[in-house]
């Protein structure tokens, strides 16, 4: 088939779901109405830590209207959304573990009547120890939150290295040593979670929700019922905001299936904005230590990097969270020598997760603010600095992750230029600053959630003699576009219009899987899936037409809604006259497309965590004013240069730009997920300082800046159409960039996030009492790491194994052989 | 579990002019006017994020006026003039902000929109002309947590000429650099570290880039 001009992608463009958007006419969960429809509510626990001495729900059952009350008996099972980690209950059973950890459920005719009937359940706690952060968490092994785990309170300890850092460090010119902490915060998506449950007329369970991974929710929803997977179906509604906050299976959604099932009535429940800040699994907080060897010119010799997370209640998806503390720096940057020890402590608060950036933004921010020491000290310009150790492309890293095409160097230069940053990085005078700092994410998780060799994202396509085309894919639409990109991919293939096609997403029983919404997967996985199938079809419709016009398949063009002749355009067809002519010669039209990302070439235990068929790269420079009598920031403006890979509808990877810089300067300046404990005469229970959006503070539109986007196009051959992940990696920058540039307005270094006006006052004071303007951690804890796993470099001959994990390295010969193929390959 | 009703709950009975049509509905007495038009008058459309004042989701237009839903009783609307979004849409014509924000990636997930659009054409009805601080101003109690704002900023002021024609729009914004090639960028010039860049170079993925292994994706892009 000739080559044509992208009719579709690259164009800027109405997204195919905008008009639904605007008219309210999406259906998000909670505005799903059924005949019969029962209302739930969740009782939560009120003290962060207790065995349940007695539960009595008969006066809640004897209540009028009331129709159902489930307890932790009535769910036995636990599920997850790790394998490793299946520590939830629907329902707590014996024990709870944070304030809101939910302990029963009434099913009644209406909201009130559920509510009501909560204050007639009586619970009787008998406290445990409160274990308030990782230092307690450490401290004190007993009482156990979860009886699994490293041990005592510790969830996960992961020690890797990669190479000799100390010979690394022993060899630099200059070591710097520095600990930071990034507070955590909460993804507030403005749709409060709901799901609507229902046994369809067969028999068998439907559940409309606000998830993220609805093919999750099916393994979990399968597992804590004990129901076949075939006999549930889980809608994926379209999402009011996700950004990871709905990536768990949530205990509500499996109360209501139950009460459905068990009520053969439709069962909805939609939280409170206070229970969405329970539900939580947001950003970890994350104390952190790096040390960094660099020679005089600015090259690293190696990075020892040391995190230290508070994990909440459960496990959720902590397990890989740790790890991605410690992937990534070494896709930015090029590290000769890494080690890489996190630790992840239980504690009695709700639990944390996965929000943008999963994990790694805590790091990014430690090691950025860290550069802009680094090149203060050795005389360097930041953007200099980083150009002179920007990762290289085609390059396998010191923990075997496979780069591809980087435009980070580009992403620099561009706002750089456009910033005007020489002319005002430490030139703005006081009060006023720029800061710089450059970032990388996955275009996609490498592998899924739990161990398959199945593809990651299924693509089907059903055309038919209308010419309609409807393309299924279990992907879900979050906001983000993702409904957008199926449709376009398979519009730019077939040579039609967005608006011919139909998107059917989200549906595990209508849908092929797609694992979800999450490590900005959608756009690469799905889309390569996408035009994997609509080229199946394209093919098929060729072949056809190429036997009627006897034009052969290579001069046919598919354009403009129709089929023809590149080298005599008039000879052609309509692209409903192809359907048709193939439906005729093929009989019914329907193909399929998958996708499964490449190998990746870690063998180690943990490395699982980092690979992606390729990474995008981000550089932003953030202005700030700062008020030294009050400490309050302002910030005019923003640049952000993305390598894109190729944008498929400026429009939608603008917003995800500028969405991202928004989060992240919440993140920067004011978001924060805190506690507190109660005084002692009212329980000394440890709550959530905030649990409303009034006083869990996010920038409005006066506070927010203007954004200058730079998107940097250099297609890459892994992604469709060459495009790269934008919804999570141009988030990352924002707050050390901020951090850095208030540096440079006013002297003072805060090392933690958020820089709020109480810390740069605190810092500014130092300053004054001749004492370092620093505001920060002073000290990382001593843990009892465990023997880390060894892995050479690649250049140091290494084969992505650990040369000391005796339960993955049977052979040595075998894998001596294996290095061999490695090197010559 | 029982099948006795609960007490009976005091209802209210009310006439409103609702997006333009007169309207009578009854509901629960306590309900908010957020909860009548979702529950009892089956208009979704009008969203709610907190049902506390806070988030600004559930704003609608009581006689012209910007309210949020969620903070107003039913029964205080009686006689009133209640505008949502399912009434910006007139005549089968979409409102120029709707079509704008459609246009511009004004509206992301979506949740959020309902109460901007009816905020902004408060704002529009009233001032014609606003300026960029005007708008900010107007739309500071409505968060949002996917735009960022700007292009929904960009949205209100291009709906203020009327609608850009739909499908047809430059966002002058986005500054796209791109040569079509495949990326990676080369800084190290001299011969030493250029070998040494070279000597990690992943055999593999280079192997995949060699021109011959490329010809699809440029077939696609080209």
């Amino acid at each position: 088939m000739s080559k044509q001009h992208n009719a579709v992608i690259g164009v800027p463009r109405r997204r195919v779901d905008g008009r639904a958007k605007v008219t309210g006419q999406t259906r998000f969960a909670d505005d799903l109405v059924l005949p019969r429809m029962l209302y739930c509510k969740l009782l939560r626990s009120s003290v962060p830590h207790a065995r349940i001495a007695r539960l009595d729900v008969s006066r809640a059952r004897a209540c009028p209207g009331v129709h159902l009350v489930l307890t932790g008996a009535d769910l036995p099972i636990p599920y997850g959304i790790l394998p490793v980690s299946q520590d939830e209950h629907p329902l707590c059973i014996d024990r709870v573990r944070f304030v809101g950890d939910p302990v029963a459920a009434v099913v009644a005719r209406d909201d009130l009547a559920a509510t009501e009937a909560l204050d007639l359940i009586d619970v009787e706690y008998e406290p445990l120890r409160t274990i308030a952060d990782p230092l307690e968490s450490l401290a004190y092994p007993e009482p156990r939150i979860h009886d699994y785990g490293d041990e005592g309170n510790v969830h996960k300890k992961v020690s890797l290295a990669f190479g000799d850092v100390e010979a690394a460090l022993a060899g630099a010119d200059r070591v710097f040593e520095d600990v930071f902490f990034f507070q955590g915060n909460t993804h507030l998506p403005i749709e409060q979670h709901a799901s609507l449950a229902t046994k369809d007329p067969d028999g068998k369970l439907v559940i409309w929700s606000s998830t993220q991974t609805p093919h999750y929710l099916h393994r979990a929803l399968a597992k804590a019922l004990d129901l076949p997977p075939a006999h549930i179906r889980v809608v994926a509604a379209p999402n009011g905001g996700g950004f990871g906050g709905k990536s768990d299976p949530f205990n509500h959604e499996v109360v209501v299936a139950k009460a459905a099932l068990m009520l053969d009535r439709p069962v909805k429940i939609c939280l409170t904005r206070e229970e969405v800040f329970y539900c939580h699994r947001g950003r970890h907080p994350v104390l952190m230590k790096f040390r960094t060897g660099v020679k005089h010119d600015g090259t690293l010799t190696g990075v020892h990097l040391q995190t230290l997370l508070d994990g909440g209640a459960y496990g959720s998806y902590g397990v890989a969270s740790t790890f991605y503390t410690g992937a990534l720096q070494t896709v930015t940057y090029h590290i000769p020598a890494y080690h890489f020890q996190g630790c992840r402590t239980f504690t009695n608060k709700p639990p944390c997760g996965p929000k943008r950036g999963h994990g790694t933004p805590q790091s990014r921010f430690g090691q950025e603010v860290q550069l802009d020491k680094i090149a203060e000290a050795l005389h360097l310009d930041p953007a200099d600095l980083r150009l002179r150790i920007v990762e290289q492309p085609d390059t396998l890293t010191a923990n075997y992750l496979r780069v591809g095409t980087i435009g980070l160097a580009e992403c620099i230069r561009r706002v750089v230029a456009a910033s005007d940053w020489t002319n005002k990085h430490r030139k703005l005078g006081r009060g006023r600053g720029v800061g710089l700092a450059c970032s990388s994410y996955l275009s996609g998780a490498g592998l899924p959630i739990y161990w398959n060799d199945m593809p990651h994202s299924g693509v089907q396509l059903k055309l038919d003699r209308s010419g309609g085309v409807t393309a299924f894919c279990g992907a879900t639409e979050i906001g983000q576009g993702s409904d957008d990109v199926l449709v376009a991919c398979v519009a730019e293939v077939l040579g039609v219009e967005p608006f011919d096609i139909r998107a059917v997403t989200g549906d595990t029983d209508l849908t092929p899987v797609d694992l979800g919404s999450y490590s900005s997967r959608v756009t690469l996985m799905m889309g390569n899936a996408a035009i994997q199938a609509a080229e199946r079809a394209r093919d098929l419709l060729a072949q056809a037409v190429s036997r009627k016009l006897d034009v052969p398949v290579t001069r046919l063009v598919f354009a403009g809604r129709r089929v023809f002749d590149a080298e005599a355009p008039d000879k052609g067809m309509t692209f409903q006259e192809a359907v048709c002519a193939a439906e005729a010669a093929f009989g019914t039209i329907g193909t399929v497309g998958s996708y499964t990302p490449p190998t990746s070439a870690a063998k180690f235990k943990g490395g699982g965590v980092g690979p992606s068929p390729t990474y995008s790269y981000t550089a932003a420079v953030v202005e700030v004013e700062v008020d030294e009598t009050t400490g309050w920031v302002t910030v005019p403006r923003v640049w952000i240069g993305h390598d894109i890979g190729r944008a498929l509808n400026p429009t939608l990877v603008r917003g995800q730009v500028e969405g991202s810089v928004y989060m992240g300067l919440g993140e920067a300046l004011m978001e924060e997920q805190a506690f507190r404990r109660l005084p002692a005469r009212l329980s000394g229970a440890l709550v959530h300082k905030f649990p409303s959006i009034l006083e869990y503070k996010s920038l409005t539109s006066l506070d927010m800046p203007e954004v200058f986007t730079e998107l940097i196009e250099h297609p890459d051959p892994a992604g469709p159409f060459g495009a790269k992940e934008v919804g999570q990696g141009p988030l990352l920058p924002i707050m050390p960039a901020l951090a850095n540039a208030v540096y440079d307005a006013v002297g003072v270094r805060i090392d933690e996030v958020p820089v709020t006006p109480d810390k740069i006052l605190k810092a500014l004071e130092a300053v004054r009492e001749g004492k370092p303007g620093r505001y920060g951690p002073a000290s990382f804890p001593d843990i009892a790491w465990p023997e880390p796993l060894r892995v050479p470099p690649p250049w140091e001959g290494g084969d992505g194994r650990a040369v000391n994990d005796t339960s993955r390295r049977k052979k040595p010969a075998a894998a001596g052989a294996d290095k061999e193929t490695v090197v010559r390959s | 579990m029982t099948d006795d009703q609960p007490a009976p709950r005091a209802e209210a009975r009310i006439t409103l002019r609702l997006n333009g049509e007169p309207t009578r509905v009854t509901f629960a007495a306590y309900k908010t006017l957020l909860e009548v038009l979702r529950e009892d008058l089956g208009l979704p459309g009008t969203k709610h994020g907190c049902e506390l004042g806070e988030c600004g989701a559930c704003a609608v237009l009581i006689d012209g006026q910007p309210v949020l839903s969620c903070l107003v009783l039913g029964v205080e609307c009686d006689g009133r003039a209640v505008t949502t979004v399912e009434g910006l849409t007139r005549d089968g014509r979409l409102d120029a902000l709707q079509e704008a924000f459609a246009d511009l990636g004004g509206a992301q997930c979506g949740y959020c929109t309902p109460g901007i659009l009816l905020t902004a054409r408060a704002l529009l009805d009233r001032v014609g002309t606003p300026t960029r601080e005007q708008i900010r101003e107007a739309l500071s109690g409505n968060l949002c947590r996917c735009t960022g704002y700007q292009q929904i900023f960009e949205a209100v002021e291009a709906a203020i000429q009327g609608a850009p024609e739909s499908g047809n729009v430059v966002n002058r914004r986005i500054r796209i650099v791109s040569d079509g090639k495949r990326g990676g960028d080369r800084l190290r010039a001299d011969g030493a570290s250029a070998s040494a860049a070279e000597a990690r170079r992943d055999p593999d993925r280079a192997e995949a880039r060699a021109p011959g292994a490329l010809k699809n994706v440029e077939a696609r892009h080209e």
